[in-house]
């Protein structure tokens, strides 16, 4: 076991860990942080993407202790003060969810994205979001989402 | 009292964002894996890496010495209390149909099979110790292949001494519904055209994005179990009918279900286990499988293949077509099992008007993951092939694809139309879908220019597709479903709750797992009932809150399940008439209701169905003997299929040098009655255009010479990502279904229906200047480039004759067997 600290969706948190623990499993069993989800072994799908000190990363794909000491926002964490993130707001509006498993991962993506290019053109949306995959939506209302979201943001 | 309050607009129709979002996009879901129970237990299972094998021995000694292991279990352990997983639709009474057991105790007939379950304090030391238990197995020939398999050489079950399940036969003639298509074809093989092709259906998988979860409490009076499932009310009853729990004692929720598209659809060896460990410790037990194990073990769909015959005259008039199909049920026949490729019987025949028809099934047992419904079930596979024969008979022709397909589909005018294959179709207008669809999507122009590219031998290609396809959707009138030896009925059921501060509770019998039936529910109920929209809570997939249903799948949800809301509405309405004429003081005949409110013909008097429901509640003024209720159920049986179609139409561009096809444009008219939310169709539209041109472009599962998935996990089985896919141009039209009062049709499978024969009728336009008649799917690069370059390699032009030499089509259709894989 090793003792980690780490900043979850802004609270401090400290646990004895298994060094083999995932990241996402950290959340998920430890923290309860149930929002982000498990939906392949192989980091394919991306379901289970968070912000590691503002970047996203699967957190199948890190181990806990390498996220001691750094910042962790989920899901959970994104909306802040009551307030939907304005990604969250427009998969909303242009119904780019349906059955919502892969949605914390697709918003939490979408964020990063649009941190790094905030007016990007349809195509960049696609290849930026090539990581994480959903079997409802065909992809069209999530890009449809994400333009809006940087339309907003811009305006 | 005066009626001063606007009616709310109507719902129906509008494009409302949906009430299930909220949840969703901050994180607070409730799907399976998510639950915790005091002192809840952990499962691993243990499966074969063989696909037919005798276990000789299983050693669990060290497993069970492994660290906060509970216990480990096998087939013997578990014994007739693990209950038997049940095959629900027999397709003939003489149907082979071996034992499925959770977990066999003798022999694995699958690679993937449970063979021993360790239960730990967690997950992962319940998967260490399952690495610690030796199974021994003794190898046995495994049968890999469909057309193999029909021989009888080897043996999936030997048991069986056949792997040849049922044959399920419709025969128009024999039927009374058409004429002989022996005859037919005779005819066109003498002075009219025959076309004789081929198509693989490769096998696919659900891959839907939440693993499959199950979670059992048997601390209750009643054992409660959770799973990630389209059909909570069905498992109820499997697990009563199989395990010797009554009924009564049992409770089965879907929560939050993260998709399923027919994979959930199932009753599956993991919750049977789970179940059964459950009751044998006493203890919340669960069980959620990694990717690897859900696309090794959950059920696959499709896998067929399928021989076609169309006879026509030489002005293009169909008069005859004849199907003939294997179709790999896998190691077991699954709970729909055969009856997926007989619902697909039905529609083979489409939206024309074929004078005669012949359809034969086989089904066969292999070693291979057992196959059940994926999205469309049955009507895909028709369809495609249909429309694929279509294309190959202009062609043959010297027409427009759509020309021959005007020349034989059902007019407008000639509805209600009874088909070929016995069905009444109630409602549609190709032609208004068709010339919508040529519009939107430029056809006269991109012909044009696929003209000019091809008089100018261009590398890239353009290939334009076609698909006019219809579809039977909203499973099923019950006597249907009896006449056919299916297990179950096909009504269903929901229940109106008229709270006592105005608010309402709608019970549904339908099990949502993304659809959006929360919103679309609302909406219906919104209008029927005059209430707002917001004001409507739909409560499902819990047998004890929604104790009646039918669950979700076949695209039955709304024309079923929410024509039974509808009627349940039309009961409150009626059960609160007498009683708001009493609060009114006027006569029953002079009550009217309109936007939610009761008035006396011809006064200014009238009253909110909400404050009759809060004059319910305190009881003190009703009529003498009125029972203080105005709630009410129904449970509707629909009394046919509704048929939903569309045109779709699709430019692909080819590169002849690398066999890269890029997708251009994709447009699609649909045509599914009224609309209720257009949002939520849209969405329908689109998951289900990626999923039908997926199956064409992309997806495969690939077994190995031993029977292994080769696709076994998200690196191999290649679902399209955002990159791969392009923005659609979906439009509906609209002639309503006759059949129920909403006027609408069914809309979760269209796209993925119509989708596949479109592109892949795309990709061959492209390439028929270069002599090519067929590309199997998926259509990859590689399948492609050996189609214009390679034609003597037997990739895309096999050398076997299936058909007569006299037909001339020997040779043209794709004939290399199913153990090829993309990429091999």
């Amino acid at each position: 076991m090793t003792r980690i600290e780490m900043t979850v969706d802004g609270a401090r948190v400290s646990d004895d860990v298994e060094p083999r623990m995932l990241l996402v499993h950290y959340l998920r069993e430890k923290l309860g942080k149930t929002g982000t989800l498990v939906g392949c072994d192989t980091s394919n799908c991306g379901a289970c993407t968070v912000h590691l000190d503002g970047h996203s990363v699967k957190s199948c794909n890190v181990l806990a202790v390498q996220a001691a000491g750094h910042e962790v926002t989920t899901i959970e964490g994104l909306a802040q003060g009551g307030d939907l993130h304005p990604v969250q707001e427009a998969f909303h509006d242009c119904h780019a969810l349906q059955c919502g498993y892969c949605t914390p991962g697709m918003i939490m993506q979408s964020v990063d994205l649009l941190n790094d290019n905030p007016h990007p053109t349809e195509e960049e949306v696609r290849l930026g979001l090539e990581g994480n995959l959903c079997r409802c939506t065909g992809y069209h209302n999530i890009v449809k989402a994400v333009l809006q979201a940087a339309g907003g943001a811009s305006s | 009292m005066t009626v001063t309050e606007k009616a709310p607009d109507q719902e129906i129709g509008q494009a409302r964002r949906r009430k299930e979002d909220q949840r969703l996009i901050t994180g607070r879901t409730r799907y399976t894996d998510n639950i915790v129970l005091p002192g809840m237990l952990h499962l691993a299972m243990v499966r074969s890496p063989y696909a037919h094998a005798r276990i000789t021995s299983i050693d669990t000694d060290a497993a069970k010495a492994s660290p906060n292991v509970i216990d480990v279990l096998t087939g013997a352990d578990l014994g007739e209390g693990q209950g038997v997983c049940i095959n629900a639709w027999p397709i003939t009474p003489d149907q082979k149909t071996p034992v499925h057991l959770p977990i066999p105790s003798d022999r694995v007939a699958f690679a993937g099979e449970i063979v021993a379950v360790v239960v730990a304090r967690s997950a992962a030391e319940a998967r260490d110790a399952a690495e610690l238990v030796d199974v021994d197995y003794e190898e046995l020939p495994a049968i890999l292949d469909l057309k193999e398999a029909v021989k009888d050489e080897v043996l999936a079950h030997p048991d069986l001494g056949t792997n040849k399940s049922a044959l399920w036969v419709f025969d128009s003639a024999a039927a009374g519904t058409g004429g002989d298509v022996e005859e037919a074809i005779s005819k066109a093989r003498q002075d009219g055209v025959l076309i004789e092709r081929e198509f693989r259906q490769q096998r696919l998988i659900p891959a839907f994005m939440e693993p499959r979860s199950v979670v059992v409490d048997p601390t209750g009076e009643q054992l409660t179990m959770w799973s990630a499932t389209q059909i909570p009310h069905i498992l109820r009853f499997a697990l009563a009918a199989t395990t010797g729990v009554p009924e009564s004692k049992i409770r089965v929720i879907a929560p939050d279900v993260g998709g399923g598209f027919g994979g959930k659809l199932q009753a599956t060896p993991e919750e049977w286990i789970t179940w059964a460990i459950a009751r044998r410790v006493g203890k919340p037990v669960k069980y959620t499988e990694t990717r690897s194990e859900s696309l090794m073990a959950a059920h696959h769909g499709r896998d067929q293949w399928q021989k076609l015959t169309v006879a026509a005259r030489k002005d293009g008039t169909v008069t005859g077509l004849k199907v003939e199909l294997l179709a790999n049920l896998g190691a077991y026949v699954a709970i729909v099992g055969g009856g997926v490729p007989v619902l697909g019987a039905f529609m083979y025949n489409a939206i024309y008007k074929f004078p005669a028809y012949h359809f034969s099934c086989q089904t066969l047992l292999t070693n291979e993951a057992w196959t059940d419904a994926y999205r469309g079930a049955g009507r895909p596979e028709a369809t495609f092939a249909i429309e694929r024969m279509m294309d190959e008979l202009a062609d043959e022709l010297g027409v427009d694809p759509l020309e021959v397909r005007e020349k034989n589909w059902i007019r407008h005018e000639e509805f209600p139309f009874t088909t070929v294959a016995g069905l009444e179709y109630d409602s549609g207008n190709y032609e208004a879908a068709t010339a919508k669809a040529k519009e939107h999507f430029g056809y006269d122009d991109l012909r044009a220019e696929q003209r000019r590219r091809r008089e100018a031998k261009d590398r890239v290609q353009l290939g334009i597709g076609v698909s006019t396809f219809t579809e039977m959707c909203g499973l099923a009138p019950s006597r249907v479903l009896g006449s056919l030896d299916y297990g179950a009925g096909g009504w269903e059921h929901a229940e109106i709750r008229m709270l006592a501060t105005g608010k309402v509770e709608v019970v549904t019998g339908i099990s949502p797992h993304g659809q959006g039936h929360e919103t679309s529910f609302s909406q219906i109920v919104a209008d029927r009932l005059g209430v707002p929209f917001e004001d409507v809570e739909i409560l499902h997939g819990d047998t004890a809150v929604s104790h009646k249903g039918l669950d979700t799948y076949g695209s039955r949800s709304l024309v079923v399940g929410g024509e039974a809301l509808a009627r349940a509405t039309d009961k409150v309405i009626e059960r609160a008439k007498p009683i708001a004429a009493h609060l009114l003081e006027a006569s029953i005949d002079d009550m009217e209701f309109t936007g939610g409110r009761f008035s006396v013909r011809g006064t200014d008097k009238g009253m909110a169905l909400t404050e009759i429901a809060t004059a319910v509640f305190t009881g003190h003024n009703l009529p003498d003997g009125a029972e203080p209720s105005i709630d009410a159920e129904a449970t509707y049986d629909p009394v046919n299929f509704n048929f939903p179609h569309g045109t779709h139409l699709c430019a692909v561009e080819v590169d002849t040098e690398t066999g890269e096809i890029t997708m251009r444009k994709y447009t699609c008219v649909d045509d599914i009655g009224t609309v209720i939310n257009p949002l939520l169709v849209e969405g329908q539209v689109h998951g289900g255009l990626v999923q039908g041109i997926a199956q064409a472009l992309w997806e495969e599962a690939v077994y190995n010479d031993q029977g292994t998935l080769v696709t076994g996990s998200f690196v191999d089985y290649t679902l399209p990502t955002a990159a791969d896919t392009i923005s659609f141009d979906t439009d509906t039209d609209s002639t309503a279904c006759t059949t129920n009062s909403l006027g609408a049709k069914g809309v979760g499978e269209a796209g993925t229906i119509a989708s596949t024969p479109c592109v892949v009728n795309a990709v061959v336009d492209a390439l028929r200047p270069f002599g090519v008649h067929d590309v199997r799917m998926p259509c990859t690069p590689e399948r492609v480039w050996k189609a214009i370059h390679d034609r003597d390699q037997d990739v895309a032009s096999g050398a076997v004759p299936h058909f007569g030499a006299d037909t001339g089509m020997e040779g043209v259709a794709d004939r290399s067997t199913g153990a090829e894989g993309a990429g091999q």
